[in-house]
């Protein structure tokens, strides 16, 4: 059962190999597998109430020796959202993406990303997460390239590099680590560092696990990758993307703080605000000054990726429930997001502000799809960006962290301000040449898509009252990690 | 015998930073595969440099102790190497495609190219 | 480099080089081997012939069809880590042994086995395809 998130991927994958030319079949098993996915998600979320921790060792090897796989709220809620952004990402890529694509393999790498996702949220052991963020980034490599087009080529040149020097950070990390302290389980290594004095190459090994997971979540000086190469597959798996790739990145690292760095608070708590402040700025800042709605949203990939690290660096409750708050709501408005601006290409032909116009006229459901998301983004009341932001601002003021709290709310201003420039210049423009470049009919399912995702924004806004609950429990697990180490490794005092 | 070893991963660093940074995308890939041979290389020494202990060892059939050399660096290397293998392949099938596309291997050619 | 020489040794190469994969295969549990090297060997033998006779009578053979292969392979490895908790283990890729005995012959296998069969397969077969795919568009 505790397996199920990361079996379902890798049996679906199985099967879309045996039945490779049938498409049909291939629509139809994703959609079944990822609801699958959903029902364990929903199962472990619900079991951790008992538990707190569910632990499950693979092999039967006991802890240290033996990979061990745990859920804590934090993973089983962010388990749960992925497979919730899946059903709508999978569904508006039957409507949206050309059939060459679909025929070549696109549902297959979709369940090779949320194998890599999944596993990645469940592993307790650092060379095993590596393996889960190699499963995730090849698939990855593989989408962005994806029909071969010259600037897709380009882009993923940049990509793969970028990634890459990322992983063999992260690996060489994982062997500094090795070697001072001999083990590659993550709770005996929170263990063994609470027992010593640190040795010092352990720390100069969380610096470069800070700059792998650094470069794989976009964090300000390594983010250039991004709205270098997102924009350039078709929109439908850049949605995706937007919702697994820099999120996974993320939770690695409020997993790490929370393990191994806030040890050294002294040390790690500037330079996490440093890099959060500067990533929202130069994010926000790049977004403001795009006029093509792909470039806006990956930009603001990256802003919002600031947000998060604040609140890893809050490191109160409030602090932490507002950073996976805000990982869930990203997850949800960004593709939303996305997908909105997929649909108005298909009516227009262009993703270019200048040359959109009039959309709120001639298609008041999609202005309104839109909408919705946007505000989310932008940190407008009923949607879950507004509740994720008082969380972290409450939690800033809290800790009496006035400058990055300041900045975070200039930010939000700007962010509103490229939500409403893409608004105006889509929506509510009179458009010059009232030419309709209907690029391909707009097929439901990538309707159904949209909506999926735009409810789940709307869903997690309206029912905060109810979700906080959880996502307080997650920040207290999170804040305490002797609970974590406890449930790995019950023998230890 | 550790410091030259030490010495000789960094060399290979160097020299994958090197390549990396050409402008031409094959010496790019040579430089992606430096890149992983150098992590490698470290990841297969942080099991400690000895001479005396084999990677294997028959206790069965042996009275002496022998003790073996760590043996999960080398099971990490093989899992990584793998890794490496599959992006590898990967990246020789996507400079071919993109020599294909473009005609050029020289990412400043072909951002020329684009432009005009 | 299509000269005879490479064809008659490429002919004769690949059954021996499949043989001796699966040999390397085998022993791969307790010696040095296993299912990865051993699947390079058997893509190998593909490769050779390939290069020899061209991609095009290289995909006739029986054997060369790498996407089947891959498919199974990590059908098998998964089949093998769930093997355990058919029997009731708690958690996946749990082992679980058998000796298969014919008189004087003893025959070891257990789930590891079986886990790098998939390999095998999964290796040879992504080797075959990434290679077949390069080659056949420089023609």
């Amino acid at each position: 059962m505790f397996f199920l998130p990361i079996l379902i991927p890798l049996i679906s994958i199985v099967l879309l190999i045996a039945f490779r030319s049938r498409l049909k079949f291939q629509q139809g098993l994703s959609i079944l597998s990822v609801f699958i996915q959903l029902f364990a998600a929903v199962s472990i979320l619900l079991k951790l109430s008992e538990n707190g921790h569910l632990v499950a060792q693979s092999g039967g090897w006991p802890a240290p020796f033996g990979i061990t796989f745990v859920a804590d709220y934090t993973s089983a809620i962010l388990l749960l959202a992925v497979s919730l952004v899946a059903i709508g990402s999978i569904i508006y890529s039957i409507g949206f993406v050309d059939f060459d694509r679909q025929k070549n393999g696109l549902f297959l790498l979709y369940q090779g990303l949320l194998a890599g996702v999944n596993g990645a949220l469940l592993t307790g052991d650092i060379f095993n997460l590596y393996v889960w963020f190699e499963v995730m980034v090849i698939s990855s490599f593989v989408l962005i390239t994806l029909g071969s087009e010259k600037t897709q080529l380009r882009a993923s040149v940049k990509y793969l590099v970028m990634n890459l020097v990322g992983s063999m950070l992260f690996v060489a990390a994982i062997g500094l680590l090795y070697s001072q302290l001999g083990t590659l389980n993550m709770a005996d290594i929170a263990y063994k560092l609470r027992l010593q004095p640190v040795p010092p190459l352990v720390n100069s090994a969380i610096m470069l696990f800070f700059v792998a997971f650094g470069i794989k979540a976009a964090v300000f000086p390594f983010f250039f990758w991004l709205p270098a190469s997102y924009p350039t597959p078709p929109i439908a798996i850049t949605a995706f993307f937007g919702a697994t790739l820099t999120k996974v990145g993320v939770y690695v690292m409020l997993r790490f703080y929370s393990l191994f760095a806030q040890l050294d608070v002294t040390f790690w708590q500037p330079v996490i605000f440093t890099v959060a402040a500067l990533t929202m700025i130069f994010g926000v800042l790049m977004a403001a000054s795009s006029y093509d709605i792909r470039k806006i949203l990956s930009f603001h990939i990256v802003s919002q990726i600031g947000y998060i690290l604040m609140g890893i660096g809050l490191f109160s409750v409030a602090g932490l429930a507002g950073a996976i708050l805000f990982i869930v709501h990203n997850m949800f408005s960004k593709t939303a997001t996305f997908m909105a601006g997929g649909l108005i290409y298909l009516y227009k032909g262009s993703y270019d502000l200048k040359k959109l116009g009039w959309i709120y006229k001639t298609k008041p459901l999609l202005a309104f799809l839109f909408l919705i998301p946007a505000l989310s983004l932008a940190g407008i009341p009923p949607t879950p960006g507004f509740f994720g932001k008082f969380l972290l601002l409450y939690a800033g003021f809290d800790g009496a962290h006035y400058t990055i709290t300041i900045v975070a709310l200039g930010v939000s201003i700007l962010t509103l301000f490229s939500m409403v420039k893409i608004w105006n210049e889509a929506m509510w423009k009179p458009e010059e040449n009232s030419v309709d470049l209907v690029v391909k009919k707009i097929q439901p399912a990538a309707w159904t898509g949209t909506i999926i995702v735009v409810a789940l924004t709307l869903l997690l806004g309206l029912t905060i009252g109810y979700t906080y609950d959880y996502l307080a429990d997650a920040a207290r697990q999170l804040l305490d990690p002797s609970l974590y180490i406890k449930a790995v490794l019950p023998e230890q005092p | 015998m550790s410091l030259l070893m030490a010495i000789l991963i960094g060399f290979l660093y160097a020299v994958s930073i090197y390549l990396l940074l050409r402008r031409s995308i094959v010496k790019l890939v040579i430089g992606i595969l430096f890149l992983s041979y150098a992590t490698n290389l470290m990841l297969f020494f942080t099991g400690g440099l000895t001479e005396t202990s084999p990677a294997f060892t028959d206790i069965a059939s042996t009275s002496e102790v022998v003790t073996a050399s760590d043996p999960l660096p080398q099971a990490l290397i093989l899992t990584a190497l793998v890794i490496g293998f599959g992006v590898a392949a990967f990246s020789m099938v996507l400079i071919y495609r993109f020599y294909k596309e473009s005609g050029t291997v020289d990412l400043d050619e072909l951002s020329e190219i684009e432009k005009s | 480099m299509k000269t005879e020489i490479l064809k008659i040794a490429a002919a004769h190469l690949k059954p021996f080089l499949l043989i001796l994969s699966l040999v390397v295969l085998y022993r791969g549990h307790n010696e040095p081997g296993g299912g990865f090297i051993a699947g390079l060997l058997a893509g190998m033998a593909y490769v050779i012939y390939a290069g020899a006779f061209g991609v095009s009578k290289a995909k006739q053979l029986r054997l060369a069809k790498p996407m089947f292969f891959m498919g199974f392979g990590i059908g098998i490895a998964l089949f093998s880590g769930m093997i355990g908790l058919m029997n009731g283990a708690d958690s996946i890729f749990t082992g679980v042994w058998t000796t298969l005995t014919f008189g004087d012959f003893s025959l070891k296998l257990g789930t590891p086995l079986l886990f790098d069969l998939g390999v095998y397969l999964t290796v040879a077969g992504m080797l075959v395809k990434v290679i077949f795919t390069v080659m056949e568009e420089d023609v």
